[in-house]
């Protein structure tokens, strides 16, 4: 046998006639299109694989593993299109027939469906030749109308943010903090909330200082905004949540963070990410307001993070926006406290990540500063589809539309993800070796795993004992979990993340599948 | 908005100021939506409140927005979009099959069958493996790797990212990246953001705007003394000058890339917007593939082009890609991982793109209507092309060279002496005081020279011909009008 292709260079080596051209009878697509953010593929090197044309048999993938493991990846994405290479294969058996993967906050590739009402109208406002007849409903036509009037020319490929969307999301924010004023000048629509906070870091983070800028983050957070601020030449200043009291924001913590701070960098901002990701908390205003004070105190600049807004489910939750609490707490912080807010049309109920569209509102920026934010944001611009949904998510139907009954679907979205919190927490917490922290917003749940000795020690060989964990659970029971590690977590604890915005029966098989692996890990390692 | 801030109050004790923020943000300008257009704005909303004014309406000829100047959208990719959009209209007998195949194969590219979940950082898989087919027939056959191929937010998106990784070093070390004077206002915002060093190389406005390698070795030469020459940019066509580069040109850039031993970077946005007889569209890619292998394998090369121009005008779906060539691995893999942190490009403007690169063939049904569409679009455009510089070139102090292709004209004024003092006195460039002076007058929005760049002592505004032909005509008559007006009040 020919024990030596395959070879593979840094990165994933795979066939690439491969991935895409033909999947297995009854997988999903989910992997064909899985987020592969290792570093980079290399075409293989043996002529064997090529010829090949899709079938990896056993031996490649037995000596790939063991190729895999001895690397030490962080991220194990590239596993998993492995494995989906192996079951569009012949020669390899597995005990499933897909693989899951709730690795990613994304509802759709989880198998949430699109809500309709949003899509009618962006169907509508590509192609208006639709609205003439019955299919769609009078709301639909009217607010496509409304919107393709406000797109000179009539056509939605027009470009910067459309400043009657911007109208519309000021209302929305009014709205919500309960008519606290707020300014469209103020708020800038991108490509995605990353887009609009790179922006905003890029203002604070001045990659010439000395000493360099730091920015506090929490731990655990997701990884998108750490790689942001490092590329921008800034430094991550880690606060520690408290999990034990359910991931609570203390403001002791925050002081150690700039205390460790001392004489390595200059912090200027401190990023808060409320409902969290990983972790599913939703900050009380008792804590936000003492977080806002804190920031006054020690002069840093805010920027919360708060694109899970509409996911909260905690019976005792309530979302409070950091610019509510800022104004209930009064001049002269309400006048002065410098706050960027984010948010998307890619999390919550909505879940249209590809879309890519968010947006920032800043409060109490320097006018001057404004000035230059403003020439920032003119060189970038928004797709036009994100924002009509945008649109939608700010100023749904309301009863008495015609679309409403549609639009109430979200209910049943919303219905969903109570039940699977209602699961997730009853069948982890069911297991002594788990603890999870009670799911009270975000999109996933972050259990912590108590691991075996044993484990870890095998684990040690190359890996992160939680990465072991989840590539584990991958192999064998074709689940995919992203491990604690990508996210930071208090030094020697494991944790494993997977997003909980599934259909229902969607997680019932994750957690099946789930139960099965871990009693057989702990047995194994015992 | 705070109190303090309304009355004017000094924010002191802000925490970002003026004097903290990052120096490199306070030198990103973009002309294109920068001043002129925010006064733009502000006429159209005293319209709208019924301010009078010697015009009715604002003409937007500043952005090369198509459709916001009412080119009508390709129906065959709406179609498609739209049922990717809603998936239940593949019920719908109204739509042919051709644009049915292609949704269906594209929703079955995306996570969940939906144009709402993350794709890949670097695109989808299959729309990679298609644009990379579409170069291959566009080049003659030079062979495209798709794992070369990376998806974008525009054109643009791409642009800044290769910068990102270009720009380096301290000092005198600093990279230096040489653009086109005029250039867009893209490269000189991204280079100031980056705080990269950059280097003017001069088109010959009296040679049809030619580029000439003398004028890249003296700039070369002159720059090498304060930072290190790393990049090469140049615009093919060219925006906004609109000139088609002859393929010997091609040949002498790469050459003197070779020699100077610079990354090219080829702004092939408007490829398909040729109109002038005797020119033609040469990729980089093809010129330098076929010079031969001692420059294919060693030039190392990023190729850009968009959804938002050519014939399609899809400014507002944002799609658009590049394709690098001879990257060092190690690199491209630190460039695979600088692009996830945009997470993906919009998932409508991949399946866009799809279209671009793989439209109605002949045995299509759809295929009459798409050629018909494209064809006329094309044709308008160059028609707009002619009369513009014709127009233009028989007004005196306005000279015109041809609009050998993308979407601009890009016009030399002559500016009395008294306006160049009145304007130096108000303490503004003189093109930007002709230009808000014409905006003002008579509501029609250009972008002056300046913030394109241009020889010392020379002027010059930049317009769209994208206005429908009617409209243009009265535009280029208006223009002609005050031109001659403002020369007389200033002479």
């Amino acid at each position: 046998t020919s024990g030596q292709c395959c070879s593979m260079q840094p990165g994933w080596g795979r066939c690439t006639q491969a991935a895409g051209t033909r999947q297995a009878p009854g997988l999903g697509e989910s992997l064909v299109s899985l987020p592969l953010n290792c570093s980079g593929h290399q075409e293989p090197s043996c002529s064997h694989c090529v010829g090949q044309r899709g079938k990896i048999t056993d031996i490649h993938y037995t000596i790939a593993i063991r190729e895999w493991k001895k690397k030490k990846f962080k991220n194990i994405h590239c596993l998993s299109v492995l494995i989906f290479l192996c079951l569009n294969s012949q020669g390899v058996r597995k005990s499933y027939r897909e693989v899951i993967d709730v690795s990613w906050g994304d509802p759709h590739r989880a198998g949430v469906k699109p809500l309709s009402f949003v899509r009618q109208v962006l169907a509508a406002c590509l192609y208006p030749q639709l609205m003439d007849g019955d299919k769609l409903m009078v709301d639909v036509k009217q607010r496509a109308q409304r919107l393709l009037k406000t797109c000179a020319g009539g056509s939605v490929g027009k470009t910067s943010g459309i400043p009657q969307i911007i109208q519309s999301v000021s209302e929305y924010i009014l709205r919500r903090d309960g008519g606290i004023p707020c300014h469209p000048e103020n708020i800038y629509i991108t490509p995605g909330s990353q887009w609009a906070l790179t922006n905003i870091l890029k203002v604070l983070v001045n990659s010439e200082a000395s000493p360099r800028t730091g920015v506090l983050i929490p731990v655990p957070c997701h990884s998108t905004t750490i790689v942001s601020l490092t590329a921008l030449g800034a430094v991550a200043v880690p606060y520690y949540l408290s999990e034990e009291r359910g991931w609570a924001l203390e403001v002791e913590t925050l002081q150690q963070a700039l205390d460790s701070a001392k004489g390595v960098c200059n912090p200027v901002a401190l990023y808060i990410i409320n409902p969290g990701n990983p972790a599913g908390y939703v900050q009380s205003r008792k804590c936000i307001q003492e977080v806002i004070h804190f920031a006054a105190e020690k002069k840093l600049f805010l920027l919360a993070d708060e694109v899970y807004q509409d996911c909260v489910y905690g019976k005792e939750s309530e979302f409070v926006s950091y610019k509510r609490a800022l104004a209930e707490i009064g001049a002269p912080l309400s006048d002065t406290v410098e706050l960027a807010s984010f948010h998307t049309a890619s999390k919550g109920l909505m879940g249209e990540c590809g879309l890519r569209t968010g947006y920032v509102e800043l409060v109490n920026l320097d006018p001057a500063v404004m000035k230059y934010i403003n020439n920032l944001f003119s060189t970038n611009s928004c797709p036009v589809l994100g924002q009509v949904a945008l649109d939608v998510m700010v100023n749904p139907p309301q009863p008495g539309d015609p679309s409403y009954p549609l639009y109430l679907k979200t209910q049943h979205i919303r219905a969903s993800l109570a039940e699977n919190v209602r699961r997730v927490e009853e069948v982890i917490n069911s297991f002594p070796s788990f603890s999870c922290q009670s799911l009270e917003g975000g999109a996933f749940a972050f259990p912590r795993v108590f691991l075996p000795p044993k484990a870890i020690e095998k684990a040690k060989a190359g890996l992160q004992p939680d990465t072991f964990y989840c590539m584990r659970l991958l192999e064998e029971a074709g689940v995919l979990f992203s491990p604690g590690t990508e996210y930071g977590q208090m030094e020697g604890t494991y944790h494993i993340s997977f997003c909980i915005m599934t259909p229902t029966d969607t997680m019932e098989e994750i957690l099946k599948r789930l139960s099965t692996f871990h009693k057989q890990f702990m047995r194994e390692f015992a | 908005m705070s109190q303090q801030a309304v009355n004017g109050v000094s924010c002191r004790g802000k925490v970002l100021t003026v004097e903290n923020m990052n120096p490199n943000v306070k030198r990103v300008e973009y002309a294109v939506r920068g001043p002129i257009v925010q006064r733009a704005v502000q006429i159209e909303k005293e319209l709208r409140e019924g301010v009078k004014k010697p015009f009715t309406e604002v003409i937007k000829a500043n952005i090369g927005d198509a459709q916001a100047m009412g080119q009508r959208p390709i129906t065959f990719f709406r179609q498609v979009l739209v049922l990717c959009s809603y998936p239940e209209l593949l019920e719908d007998n109204k739509f042919p099959e051709d644009a049915k195949k292609r949704a269906r194969r594209i929703l079955d590219a995306c996570g969940g069958h939906s144009i709402g979940a993350y794709s890949a950082s670097q695109g989808i898989e299959c729309i990679r493996q298609d644009v990379a087919r579409y170069i291959e027939r566009r080049d003659g056959g030079i062979p495209s790797n798709p794992d070369n191929i990376y998806l974008s937010t525009g054109a643009s998106d791409a642009i800044v990212t290769i910068l990102k990784l270009l720009v380096c070093g301290e000092g005198r070390d600093r990279t230096g990246v040489m653009i086109s004077i005029p250039q867009y206002p893209l490269y000189s915002a991204a280079l100031a953001d980056l705080a990269a060093v950059q280097i003017n190389y001069y088109l010959d406005e009296d040679n049809c705007w030619s580029l000439n390698v003398a004028e890249l070795k003296r700039a070369l030469n002159e720059a090498k003394q304060h930072c290190k020459p790393r990049v090469l940019c140049i615009i093919n066509p060219g925006n906004p000058t609109g000139q088609v580069q002859s393929r010997q040109c091609i040949e002498d850039v790469i050459q003197f890339a070779k020699e100077e031993h610079l990354f090219l970077m080829a702004d092939e946005v408007y490829q398909d917007n040729v109109y002038a007889e005797g020119c033609k569209f040469h990729s980089f890619k093809k010129v330098l593939f076929e010079m031969g292998p001692e420059y294919s394998s060693t030039v190392e090369m990023a190729s850009f082009h968009s959804t938002s121009k050519c014939y399609m005008g899809e400014c507002g779906f944002r799609g658009g890609y590049m394709e690098v060539i001879n990257m060092d691995p190690e690199v491209k893999a630190q460039l695979t991982k600088l692009v996830s942190v945009r997470l993906c490009p919009p998932v409508p403007g991949q399946a866009l793109l799809d279209l671009v690169v793989n439209p109605p063939q002949p045995d299509e049904p759809s295929y009459t209507l798409f050629t018909k569409e494209r064809t006329a679009v094309l044709a308008t455009l160059a028609e707009k092309a002619r009369l513009t510089e014709e127009i233009f070139n028989e007004v005196p102090g306005i000279t015109c060279n041809p609009v050998q292709g993308a979407m601009y004209t890009f016009p030399r004024i002559t500016l009395p002496q008294k306006a160049i003092d009145k304007a130096k006195a108000e303490g503004k460039v003189p093109d930007m005081f002709y230009c808000m002076k014409l905006l003002e007058e008579e509501g029609i929005c250009l972008v002056p020279g300046s913030g394109f760049g241009q020889k010392d002592g020379t002027f010059h505004f930049r317009m769209t011909i994208l206005p429908p032909t009617e409209k243009l005509k009265v535009v280029l008559q208006k223009i002609r009008d005050f031109h001659l007006r403002f020369t007389n009040e200033f002479s």
